[in-house]
């Protein structure tokens, strides 16, 4: 009962904070200059003056600022995310072909960053003071100094030009017809591999420190001390008692970085030509496409609160005194 | 004597067979798959509706023209075998290929050319390109008249490229916006050398061949992919490992001194005439200090055109002098051109009595640019005009909507921009000096407010002169008195330039790249 009621407890909060997303983004949107009738005429190489009064009063911009944010909440509410300005295709439509590969990068990238980040943390904590600590500092630092893009690029002229082991863009070969499916799977796999090593290196010195500076804590602790009294064997101590006590600020951490990690996906699919919903996000920004980023930030915040939800779970499944 | 006559013999064979080797290995080849990188995704596939080369270059693909160019500025037949002219050029008569049929099967007809011609009328935001055009006639099934309330020079080159596509009136003729409509993007149907595979937006255009196209063996690829890659490094890792077979509309000057070195990779210039990119300094001819002509010449005069050809073009780029392409029959060279010159800059503006301060300044300016490339030139206007006493403060805009804004509302002095020429001076020419289009809000209009009634009357003229001759000195006084007055400084072309790997054969490059159809492009094998 208790769970349930937490559970519907959450929902409600999570409907809250989309509502706020909402309402604050549009707000912002407007506030920006320009709309999608210059956008429209930019990609045109021009417009008449009728026409951009004409788009402009198709698409409602003519009508007060609240009026536009009413239709649209009410919109929302019966699950209806309009038509994209730009496109004049279904913003679901939109969202949904994207959608997959956004969450296969974004997911891909975090449990990866989570083994490196860990495993290079219990390897560090296992020496502290010692060369294989400052390797591991040094090594998961370049990560997150290095700007996302820049690390892209530079893994695209090594991997893909220099020794030509990775493609260079999109999600899959194209040009592969008859496939079965662990041909395609490979083929997703080789083409997923530098996008995911780009956005998980941005999250290795976080997890690796977190993890170390957990580790060293509980390595540190009576029980951890009686273990090892006991004869156990390291392996056992370190991974049965000391790695599983200290997990818990790591996995917060990780829900509460999950956003940024969506945040980084928008530079990676750039620089990938990754089909998700950051490049799309990017070019509705610049467009002024107001329902396709709307849609794209409510599916940005389901995806976070739920991320967010997931990690309580398992902190709850890790350490059950744990409520959610 | 025996031995020399059999050398000879053996030399002259092999040169044969060398010969006809080579002329045999530039033979198109049918079949293979093009992969292309596009930079943008475009909002649909039918120019009909939508100008702009990110739809022009599969647009052209799905939809034929009645007429296509060839490098020389010379019409050739496509969808219209052939035609006439008459009546003054105020009647032009198609004769449409007679066995044509759309994607769907069902057969071209001049009722679809007259549909198209009045959609596009009615919704391509290029409102002079048939602007004279009030009736068309179709006497029978492969005949299109149209009638014109006057000469139209422009009307031909309006019915080339992506600026005429022949749409499908029972599809497009149901009753829906064709702006809007669904088979836009999806389940096309279209005239043109390719059909639609798949359209996924930000990431591919699939198209393949249309094997019922009307001109018989073409086109020789079965497949062309249109890879939407925005990341110009992204692009040029892709076309130097060997990814990507094509790109077209490259401008970044390193990319392309980049790609020039690699052997496998050919470079070139050729096909972006009618396009016509100018690069240019706008000035607000009606507001602030600009306004002066005196301050808009000074300027010209301390801004070395040379320095932005070598030092932020890198050489790729070419001079342009007025608001003519260099590319275009009509270009006139001409014309007063600034030449860098800072006494006489300091001196015309002493004259008119912009006094130095004690800080060595006379008054400030802001400088604006339309797009990223062009930060470097208002960051090089800032130093430049520091040296005549000129405060340059560089505005850079969050975006295009920003900056489209900001410029379309005359909140501004200075503005850096690229502007295409679309093929007839008519139809992207006028649209900069004519004072009927100074249009507050609307971008690309007479942002600059510039009015002369002698250019006016001069444009006016030009537009219904049918004899060449005559026309290209109309034209060539009106680049003498745009560059008196100096609403604009252009200072180079935007160099486009067309990539390709070796194993491509004939690429685009006739006056409209690749919003040409590619029906002769082939994979050599």
């Amino acid at each position: 009962m208790t769970l349930l009621y937490s559970f519907i407890r959450r929902i409600f909060s999570m409907a809250l904070v989309l509502l706020v997303v909402v309402i604050l983004n549009f707000l912002m949107l407007h506030l920006a200059p320009g709309d999608i009738a210059d956008t429209i005429a930019q990609t045109m190489g021009g417009a008449d003056e009728q026409d951009m009064a004409q788009l402009r009063k198709e698409y409602g911009l003519d009508q007060p600022f609240f009026i536009q944010l009413f239709k649209y909440i009410l919109r929302i509410a019966v699950l209806d995310f309009g038509h994209s300005h730009f496109y004049n295709l279904p913003v679901y439509d939109l969202i949904m072909e994207r959608f997959p590969a956004t969450l296969l990068l974004v997911f891909s990238a975090q449990i990866l960053s989570l083994f490196v980040g860990i495993s290079l943390g219990v390897f560090a904590a296992q020496n502290p003071n010692g060369l294989s600590s400052l390797f591991v500092n040094m090594f998961s630092l370049f990560g997150y100094a290095a700007p996302v893009f820049w690390t892209g690029l530079l893994l695209l002229i090594a991997f893909s030009l220099h020794i030509p082991i990775f493609p260079v863009s999109g999600m899959r070969d194209i040009t592969i017809e008859n496939g079965n499916f662990f041909t395609h799977f490979f083929d997703v796999l080789r083409h997923l591999f530098l996008p995911m090593i780009t956005l998980a290196s941005i999250f290795f010195a976080y997890y690796s420190r977190l993890c170390r500076a957990s580790m060293l804590e509980v390595l540190g602790a009576d029980y951890v001390r009686t273990a090892k009294a006991k004869g156990l064997p390291k392996r056992e101590v370190l991974y049965k008692h000391a790695l599983k006590n200290s997990l818990s600020p790591v996995i917060t951490f990780a829900g509460l970085s999950f956003s940024a990690v969506v945040s980084g996906a928008i530079l990676v699919e750039t620089v990938y030509a990754w089909p998700g919903l950051g490049t799309l996000a990017f070019n509705s920004i610049i467009s002024r496409d107001t329902p396709v980023l709307l849609g794209i930030l409510i599916f940005s915040t389901l995806m976070v609160t739920v991320g967010n939800l997931l990690t309580d779970l398992v902190l709850r499944y890790i350490d059950p005194r744990i409520k959610i | 004597m025996k031995k020399h006559f059999f050398k000879i013999l053996l030399i002259s064979f092999s040169l044969v067979l060398t010969s006809l080797s080579s002329s045999f290995a530039e033979d198109p080849k049918r079949g293979g798959t093009l992969i292309a990188a596009v930079g943008n995704t475009p909002r649909h596939l039918n120019p009909a509706v939508q100008s702009g080369i990110v739809t022009g270059f599969p647009g052209a693909q799905l939809f034929a023209t009645p007429i296509r160019y060839d490098n020389n500025w010379d019409p050739q037949p496509y969808l219209a075998e052939s035609w006439e002219i008459s009546d003054g050029g105020k009647t032009v008569k198609l004769n449409l290929v007679k066995d044509a049929v759309f994607h769907d099967g069902v057969p071209i007809k001049s009722s679809d050319v007259k549909f198209s011609l009045e959609t596009i009328q009615k919704n391509h935001p290029f409102k002079t390109m048939f602007a004279p055009v009030i009736s068309v006639e179709t006497p029978d099934e492969h005949t299109a008249i149209l009638k014109l309330s006057s000469p139209h020079p422009a009307l031909m080159l309006a019915m080339s490229s992506q600026l005429m596509s022949i749409i499908p009136e029972h599809v497009y003729g149901d009753g829906q916006d064709p702006k809007k409509h669904p088979q836009n993007s999806v389940n096309v149907v279209g005239s043109g050398p390719f059909k639609l595979v798949e359209f996924k937006s930000g990431e591919h255009i699939i198209l393949e061949r249309f094997d019922d196209f009307f001109i018989d063996g073409r086109p020789y690829l079965d497949k062309m992919v249109l890879k939407i890659i925005k990341d110009p490094a992204t692009r040029t890792i892709g076309l130097e490992n060997g990814e990507i077979d094509f790109y077209a509309f490259e401008n970044v000057a390193t990319n392309i001194v980049r790609l020039k070195k690699n052997p496998n990779l050919n470079v070139t210039p050729k096909g972006y005439a009618a396009i016509g990119p100018i690069d240019w300094l706008a000035f607000n001819t009606k507001d602030g200090k600009t306004a002066d002509v005196n301050v808009r010449r000074a300027i010209a005069y301390a801004i070395d055109r040379n320095f932005i050809l070598k030092a932020i073009m890198l050489g790729v780029a070419d001079e342009a002098r007025t608001g003519i392409h260099p590319g275009s029959p009509y270009y006139e060279p001409n014309v007063e051109t600034y030449d860098l010159n800072i006494d006489k800059a300091n001196k015309i503006l002493d004259d008119a009595g912009y006094a130095k301060g004690s800080d060595g300044m006379r008054f400030g300016l802001t400088v604006d640019f339309g797009w990223p490339g062009l930060k470097p030139n208002a960051e090089y206007t800032k130093a430049a005009l520091k040296k005549i006493g000129i405060d340059v403060t560089v505005r850079p805009s969050a975006d295009f909507p920003t900056w489209a804004k900001t410029v379309s509302n005359h909140n501004f002095d200075l503005t850096w921009d690229t502007v295409f020429n679309w093929g007839d001076p008519v139809i992207g020419v006028h649209r900069t000096y004519q004072s009927s289009n100074i249009k507050k809000g609307v971008i690309w209009s007479n942002t600059q407010q510039y009015s002369n009634p002698k250019v006016d009357a001069i444009l006016e003229k030009a537009g219904v002169e049918n004899d060449m001759g005559k026309r290209k000195a109309l034209y060539s006084e009106f680049q003498k008195m745009i560059a008196n007055d100096l609403p604009v400084y252009w200072t180079n072309t935007l160099p486009y330039h067309t990539i390709y790997s070796n194993k491509v054969g004939n690429p685009p490059m006739g006056i409209w790249a690749t919003s040409s159809p590619m029906d002769m492009t082939y994979i050599k094998q």
